[in-house]
């Protein structure tokens, strides 16, 4: 149940997502990645991609210009 | 008993679960194709590449006025309609092969569709084998599109591809031979579609037929390279360059701002908004900027090389889209790249010591 980052900032989509697709790939089960992102846009596109693809969203905030995104990897079900 | 272990394993056979990957754009028609597909019991996953020339996201991502719009990419959202899972691929790197040499040629604008079409179904026939995925859809049609879509050209994408009869177009799969899948009977050929020609009628009532709504529009607005002024940018900044090449930064950089090229070896990108300022800032410390201080205006960089001369005219201009385009002096800042700033005060360029052959 590792934490892991994700730098996504200045990425404009859908390079924050597929930037997360990738690392997630790379993780297990349960494992955390805490992405932040300064495109706006990844606060639709990120959590559409975990609905679509078994990822779950634990969390997301803004933090001034940037969204932070916390996605728990799924089973890859 | 041979016969009995060749029933049991024909038995076997017909319960394989067949796996077809789509290439799913966000647009109607590859979202029709895998709804076709689906409904005869196949499993599909859909995929989408990145160029770096697609449409989605970015301009709106940059552009003030535009950012309480939805923002959803499409692709993205075609596939949770669908239920498939959806694989984003970054090939902006070697899709600069495909623009720069298109072996087909270009298509109204810098638009090399064919060689396009071609790479993407041979990206997606190498992800089919590494994922162990039997065929590949796409939701041409027959005539739809002058360049990749045409009944000649259909057999070149799936032959240079490397596809060959793993390719099924399931909107139009009647008008061409039968596939693989049809052949082997893990699709009923008498279920797909005979759509042709560019009418879209026969698309809309399928959606219909299928319930969805809220679809994008056609497919064809999803690609910079088919838009004029945007193919006219990217050519200009090839002759200025003196060679055919570019990063990423120079194709994001041609999506924003006014583009004005007062002579061949500089031109100035002039932010429109709050938004496309904000954008430029970002290009900052690898261009030459100027911007007015002494009345709200634009961020402007400059790429290329200036002379003192070039810089006083490029601060003119500048002046000319601020607030200040009227007054008698402008103050414009003018930063170098060695980050040293100074300031010159100019008179605002008048409409018309603007030339209309500058703008890009
Ligand atoms: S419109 Fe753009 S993405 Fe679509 S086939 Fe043509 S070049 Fe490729």
């Amino acid at each position: 149940m590792a934490r892991h980052q994700l730098d996504a900032r200045r990425l404009l989509c859908p390079m924050p997502v597929i930037r997360t697709q990738n690392r997630v790939a790379e993780l297990q089960a349960g494992d955390v990645l805490e992405v932040t992102c300064t495109d706006p846009g990844a606060l639709n596109d990120i959590p559409a991609w975990c609905r679509i693809n078994g990822h779950k969203v634990l969390g997301s905030r803004r933090e001034g210009n940037e969204v932070i995104i916390e996605v728990e990897v799924g089973d890859g079900a | 008993m041979a016969r009995l272990i060749s029933r049991y394993f024909e038995g076997f056979m017909s319960q394989v679960q067949r796996k077809a990957v789509a290439l799913v754009s966000g647009g109607l028609d590859s979202m029709l194709a895998v709804r076709v597909i689906q409904e005869q019991g196949i499993h599909v996953e859909g995929i989408n590449f990145y160029t770096g020339f697609c449409v989605e996201g970015h301009t709106h991502a940059i552009r003030k006025k535009d950012q309480g719009k939805d923002k959803r990419n499409n692709a993205l959202w075609v596939a949770e309609q669908l239920g498939i899972k959806l694989h984003i691929i970054d090939i902006v790197e070697e899709y600069k092969d495909v623009l720069l040499n298109p072996k087909h040629g270009y298509g109204a604008n810098m638009n090399p569709c064919l060689d396009c079409k071609i790479f993407m179904v041979h990206k997606a026939l190498e992800w089919a084998d590494q994922h162990g995925f039997d065929f590949i859809i796409t939701g041409e049609v027959v005539g739809q599109r002058p360049m990749s879509q045409r009944k000649d050209t259909m057999p070149v994408v799936a032959r240079e591809s490397g596809a060959q009869d793993r390719l099924l177009r399931p909107l139009c799969a009647k008008n061409l031979p039968p596939t693989l899948p049809e052949r082997e009977g893990w699709v009923d050929r008498d279920k797909l579609y005979d759509f042709s020609g560019r009418t879209r009628k026969p698309q809309m009532a399928l959606a219909a037929q299928f319930g969805f709504s809220d679809y994008a529009s056609p497919a064809g607005g999803c690609c910079f390279l088919t838009d004029e002024a945007y193919s006219r940018k990217l050519v200009d900044l090839w002759q200025a360059r003196g060679k055919r090449e570019y990063e990423m930064d120079d194709i994001m950089l041609l999506k924003v701002g006014r583009h004005i090229r007062p002579a061949p070896h500089y031109k100035l990108i002039v932010g429109r908004e709050e938004g496309e300022n904000n954008f430029l800032e970002g290009y900052r410390k690898i261009y030459i900027h100027l911007r007015p201080i002494s009345h709200t205006g634009p961020l402007v960089l400059l790429d290329g090389e200036a002379s003192e001369e070039d810089l006083v005219l490029a601060a003119r201009i500048t002046a000319r889209y601020s607030k200040g385009h009227t007054a008698e002096q402008v103050t414009v800042q003018v930063t170098t790249l060695d980050g040293v700033s100074r300031e010159l005060v100019v008179a605002p360029l008048s409409p018309d010591e603007l030339k209309p052959e500058w703008h890009l």
